[in-house]
């Protein structure tokens, strides 16, 4: 933890179908200070999480949710939410409930 | 004998086809699964007469239900009035109007009753032993009572500022309820997270993929009880959007089975103004669904801001040449009572959101005035009778005494609000 404002390392949730690309762990640790530096962060410690995340033209995939704290990214800041270690992120299937 | 037509389930963004095991995405795309059967042999198997001579409830169109063997949860749910009501289509102003009258589904007087059979009995074919929903309270009521009779375990989320009949009508049964801080999505959401971690069936969850299917039979009972064909206009409430596409889905799979004449079907959407991210992307010619952070309407079983099922929604409502509306509180409940009024049939928010939007939908041409309309009635009103406090006068209070009686009608037809007709 050289750098705790930009390099903090922060708890993500990692939803079931992703988990075989975690080792199986439903919780990781990435570093990055926005949503954005995390999910990037993510795709470089778990190789293939990427393409599932992403579509082709590098937008968040209809289906896909994220949340800080309980709240959907899409009501803050989307990838440009800011984050920090104390905070909860989770990513989190789309398509339920109704 | 389910197996031969159930086939598997399949990512709908995709394609990618996945074993009948309780997931609910894709693992690629995170798109949803949808079950899928064979249908050439579902064609060869079913006629109307053998369904017509079978017990009436939803199981009669069993082969259309992603089963592997007999339903054992929720046996005598569905086949639930069609009501032609001369009266309404009056009111309307449309030619023809029916009622599917899901208000009165067995045992908990809603559609609910019918997605909850199906991932019931599909949960304990699977061998669980809990289960488990998010809801805004019709869902939670059904999964209740069911896995009562059961002999399931339970536990189901609910928002924790619901209508006091819909928290009653869950913990009678002694389920546990478990009542969340914030609005429906963010029980959806913590509900995900759960489903997660704890290996338990949750019917729209992990489940839904077999849950959103029992919504098909309403569609199903529609066109046999029509006389075997399929409707020109079916107006249905929206909260997912997944009630709409699976009525849809019935009807194209009716005629893909020859069971109807193919028929043009268009299909209407209603949502609360408070909270109408599909009929709102619907107006705007898009297919990106904004969501609502904050629903604010008193049709709580209808406020989803992040609708799981909207962006198909939006499809099925384009490409059937029907539209989407919605519908504000005062209108809605103008709704209630135009309903009640004219058919005998108290509906809940829900129903009177369905009401209004397919009033605005006539008026303004979307459904032409010489069409046939059924309406889907998806909630009893009883469950939400608190919204009526201050909109219906409260009755008149007499002695016990004749004259003050003659007085209070005479009253009433000086101002002809009865029909002028005694006894003598």
């Amino acid at each position: 933890m050289s750098d705790l404002t930009t390099e903090q390392a922060i708890p993500v949730r990692i939803p079931t179908p992703l988990r075989g690309l975690t080792g199986n762990k439903d919780l990781v640790s990435v570093r990055g200070s926005t949503i954005g530096e995390l999910l990037e962060d993510l795709q470089t410690q778990f190789p293939g999480i990427g393409e599932r995340l992403f579509d082709q033209t590098g937008a968040l995939r209809r289906f896909v949710a994220i949340y800080v704290n309980g709240e959907d990214i899409r009501f803050l800041q989307d990838q440009k939410t800011p984050v920090c270690s104390e905070d909860e992120v989770s990513i989190v299937p789309a398509v339920a409930g109704g | 004998m389910q197996t031969q037509f159930f086939a598997h389930l399949r990512c709908r963004e995709c394609g990618r086809l996945y074993p009948k095991e309780a997931i609910h995405v894709c693992e690629w795309d995170f798109g949803p699964l949808e079950a899928i059967y064979d249908y050439e042999a579902i064609r060869r198997h079913v006629s109307r007469k053998r369904i017509e001579s079978r017990a009436p409830t939803m199981w009669r169109y069993r082969e259309f239900l992603p089963l592997e063997g007999e339903p054992s949860v929720g046996t005598q749910v569905g086949f639930t009035p069609l009501v032609r009501s001369e009266r309404l289509a009056k009111a309307l102003g449309v030619r023809e109007a029916y009622v599917k009258n899901d208000t009165v589904n067995y045992p908990t007087l809603s559609f609910k009753d019918r997605v909850v059979a199906i991932s019931l009995s599909r949960a304990k074919e699977m061998g669980f032993t809990t289960v488990a929903c998010a809801s805004t309270g019709n869902l939670a009521n059904s999964v209740a009572a069911n896995a009562a009779s059961a002999g399931l375990e339970s536990y189901v989320l609910i928002p924790s500022d619901l209508e006091a009949s819909k928290v009653l009508g869950s913990l009678v049964y002694g389920t546990r309820v478990v009542g969340i801080r914030g609005p429906y999505d963010k029980v959806n959401r913590l509900c995900s997270e759960i489903a997660g971690k704890y290996q338990w069936a949750f019917v729209n969850v992990n489940l839904r993929p077999y849950y959103a299917e029992g919504s098909k039979t309403m569609g199903f009972e529609i066109a046999e009880q029509l006389g075997w064909r399929l409707p020109a206009h079916t107006v249905i409430p929206m909260a997912s959007g997944s009630l709409l596409t699976k009525i849809a889905k019935s009807y194209q799979e009716m005629i893909d089975t020859e069971l109807v004449e193919k028929a043009p079907f268009a299909i209407y959407g209603a949502q609360a103004t408070g909270c109408n991210p599909i009929s709102d992307a619907f107006r705007k010619g898009t297919e990106l669904v904004q969501p609502v952070p904050k629903p604010q309407t008193i049709a709580k079983s209808l406020a989803i801001g992040t609708p799981a099922d909207g962006y198909y929604a939006i499809q099925t409502m384009r490409k059937s040449g029907g539209a989407a509306e919605d519908a504000s509180d005062e209108e809605l409940l103008e709704g209630i009572r135009l309903l009640a009024e004219t058919t005998g049939i108290f509906a809940e928010t829900a129903g009177g959101v369905t009401v209004a939007c397919a009033r605005k939908l006539i008026a303004s041409g979307k459904i032409p005035k010489d069409g046939t309309v059924v309406l889907c009635i998806t909630g009893h009103g009883l469950k939400t009778a608190e919204v009526l406090t201050g909109v219906l006068a409260p009755p008149r209070v007499i002695e016990p005494s004749l004259r003050e009686f003659d007085r209070l009608v005479s009253s009433d037809l000086a101002h002809a609000s009865i029909p002028a007709k005694m006894e003598t």
